[in-house]
């Protein structure tokens, strides 16, 4: 009873989460809650279990045992797009986008479920007025409107960084998983992936994994740390950054921001 | 704008359905007549293949195989016609086989789909196999040896048409033809279509935004099925037999030799080779023996210089045309037209005299063998050259073009 009813107030609840791979266990029974609206990061050192976890959120691995829901709906050890019916998009840590299809295409192909055209093959993709609206909304949103008809896979790394959030957020889906969005880019572009992140998520719950402790303290909400497949802390930033087991299991070096 | 390039697909189409009609006129004559509707057949089936190939992404080795299903459920159903057993004329019989290739699609596609890439290719081999295995086992579905025959004219007289003419059965399959042809295209552009291209490119993202990717290449392998099975209808239709030859490993061999030498990267492609195999088998083997030789030699030099197919060689000068610097291309090109021809003569000499001359010995044959190898030399020396003269001015062009796109 109490369970259900934890689960029912977060955007996501993880219940003793674990995940085996062979003999190793990577996941070590998480529990997490996601408040509904909230923009919480993930951190932890590597080989924490970060993106493993974005995998069992997600559906793309099965979890060994635990529980996960989504708006208070179990979605533990579903189809990807099972999950992602439901409301939960998540991005990629490597450029996972539509690489011989163009920019525009992209987006989309990325709507076309959720505005119900299924497997349709009676209609003309051309004609459907809110796809094309939607995507270009989203286009504009990520500032790729002059790379419109270019092929994804001849954009620069930081503009299918941006497809790739495109992609994430075009269904509009409520729950965001981002999976270091900054990864790879430079000072000047991580600013602006920053300023596009708050801007897309706006209203909705934003999960992140990210290393840039910049970019964490800029956005975040609520911070958790991941150490060795368990959650050792979650709290503010102010407390995240006060907390004894946190510096300890980063070796000691107190967290701030000019860490890369 | 969207206007516009309706209007100029609006003509492309309408010229299309008028190639067709006219065809016969421009090209008279039996020989020409069943090499046109072998043509309309073939084209239905590389279209259909590509489908697979180049809208999601599946290289199937088997693809014959609804073709030919399609193909003898047709030959049952025309001799259930004749029987008796019941009425459909037979301009509407290509459906029976379309169906019978959509439900067997639907059934095998249901295993083979569940995995991409080679272990997709190696299942619709297998299934493939299984099939024409089957095809010498189960003697009254198949015929065994002898196939199955039919009569074409078994749906009487309909409207003035018999089916007796070949050219009845030229129309026929050109009216089939078109209309697998427009409604393939038309499949490319819907929801489907689009993330059929999405599944080719990157299936596991497609499931992060929705989609089952094991689902999509099931309904694609359906619908090409469809299609396929629709073929192999006309087929039956146009030599009133079919043999387990049409369902085997060799046909789906050769569909897949037509998607690549057209090119499987853009819809008409498959049409080039299509038309490009149907003709070198017709007429090729007509004057030699050794033409499978040189099939061989044509698939293997696309593959090595174009890999794209005919189709991506005709795309790729599209810029150049519009930037309106052919010209400049043109000598080059010429020399290395000059110098292929050489080397295709000496080449030609020398598949040919391994072929016949081993036999026949004397002065003639030393003077040919000599001749052919030098020309092969020379003329592979020129080629190579050639072939440098050509990358410099792409070369040169490349940044000119940029600027043009």
């Amino acid at each position: 009873m109490e369970l259900g009813e934890r689960m029912n107030q977060h955007a996501l609840a993880l219940v003793d989460v674990r995940k085996r791979f062979g003999q190793t266990e990577i996941i070590n029974g998480v529990n997490l809650e996601i408040v509904a609206g909230e923009r919480h990061a993930l951190i932890g050192p590597n080989g924490a279990g970060k993106s493993t976890l974005f995998n069992l959120i997600s559906g793309r691995f099965p979890v060994s045992s635990g529980s996960i829901a989504l708006n208070g709906t179990d979605i533990t050890s579903k189809e990807p797009q099972v999950i992602n019916r439901l409301g939960l998009s998540r991005s990629f840590q490597i450029n996972n986008i539509f690489p011989k299809l163009s920019v525009f295409e992209n987006l989309r192909c990325s709507v076309l479920w959720v505005l119900g055209y299924r497997y349709s093959f009676f209609k003309r993709t051309s004609a459907l007025r809110d796809a094309k609206e939607s995507a270009e909304r989203t286009l504009e949103m990520i500032g790729l409107e002059n790379r419109r008809e270019k092929m994804a896979g001849e954009l620069t790394y930081a503009e299918q960084r941006a497809l790739e959030i495109g992609i994430t957020i075009a269904s509009g889906a409520n729950v965001i998983l981002l999976d270091e969005p900054t990864a790879g880019m430079s000072r000047s572009e991580t600013e602006v992936a920053v300023e596009l992140i708050s801007r897309v998520t706006e209203g909705k719950t934003l999960l992140m994994v990210e290393h840039d402790m910049g970019v964490v303290f800029d956005l975040a909400d609520r911070i958790s740390v991941l150490v060795y497949g368990e959650v050792i802390a979650s709290g503010t930033p102010a407390e995240i950054r006060m907390s004894k087991k946190v510096q300890e299991a980063y070796l000691g070096t107190p967290i701030d921001g000019d860490e890369e | 704008m969207e206007r516009a390039l309706n209007k100029s697909r609006l003509i492309l189409w309408s010229s299309v359905a008028l190639l067709f009609v006219l065809l016969p006129f421009v090209f008279p004559g039996g020989f020409a007549l069943s090499i046109l509707s072998q043509l309309g057949i073939a084209i239905i089936f590389a279209l259909s293949y590509n489908m697979l190939l180049g809208q999601t992404g599946l290289l199937s080795f088997g693809h014959a195989v609804y073709f030919g299903l399609g193909a003898f459920v047709t030959a049952h159903a025309i001799n259930f016609v004749e029987a008796g057993v019941f009425g459909l004329p037979m301009s509407f019989m290509p459906l029976v086989g379309g169906l019978a290739g959509l439900v067997f699609s639907l059934l095998l596609g249901f295993v083979t789909t569940r995995r991409p890439g080679t272990p997709f290719a190696m299942i619709s081999l297998g299934i493939a196999e299984m099939v024409a295995a089957s095809a010498l086992m189960f003697t009254t579905f198949f015929g065994g040896e002898g196939g199955i025959v039919t009569n074409r004219t078994a749906g009487g007289v309909v409207w003035g048409i018999s089916y007796g003419p070949q050219i009845q059965v030229y129309y026929l399959i050109a009216v089939w033809c078109f209309i697998s042809m427009a409604l393939m295209f038309v499949i490319t552009r819907t929801p489907l279509g689009r993330i059929a291209n999405a599944v080719r490119d990157n299936p596991e993202r497609t499931q992060f935004v929705g989609y089952n990717p094991t689902r999509v290449r099931w309904i694609m392998m359906s619908l090409a099925g469809f299609f396929a099975g629709i073929g192999g209808a006309l087929t039956t239709i146009n030599y009133e037999i079919i043999t387990a030859e049409s369902l085997g490993l060799m046909a789906s061999g050769n569909v897949v030799l037509m998607a690549f030498i057209g090119g499987i990267g853009q819809f008409w492609g498959p049409i080039i080779g299509a038309v490009l195999v149907t003709f070198l088998q017709s007429f090729l083997s007509n004057f030699t023996q050794a033409w499978l030789l040189y099939f061989g030699l044509l698939f293997l030099l696309i593959i090595l210089f174009s890999p794209g197919g005919i189709s991506s060689l005709i795309t790729i000068h599209a810029p150049v045309w519009r930037a309106g610097v052919m010209k400049r291309l043109l000598p080059s090109y010429m020399f290395a037209l000059w110098a292929g021809l050489v080397t295709l003569t000496g080449i030609i000499g020398v598949i040919e005299l391994l072929y016949r001359g081993t036999l026949v010995v004397g002065v003639n044959v030393a003077v040919t063998w000599v001749f052919s190898g030098l020309l092969v030399l020379v003329g592979a020396f020129f080629l190579r050259r050639a072939i440098r003269a050509v990358t410099q001015v792409w070369e040169d062009l490349t940044p000119e073009l940029a600027r043009w796109s």
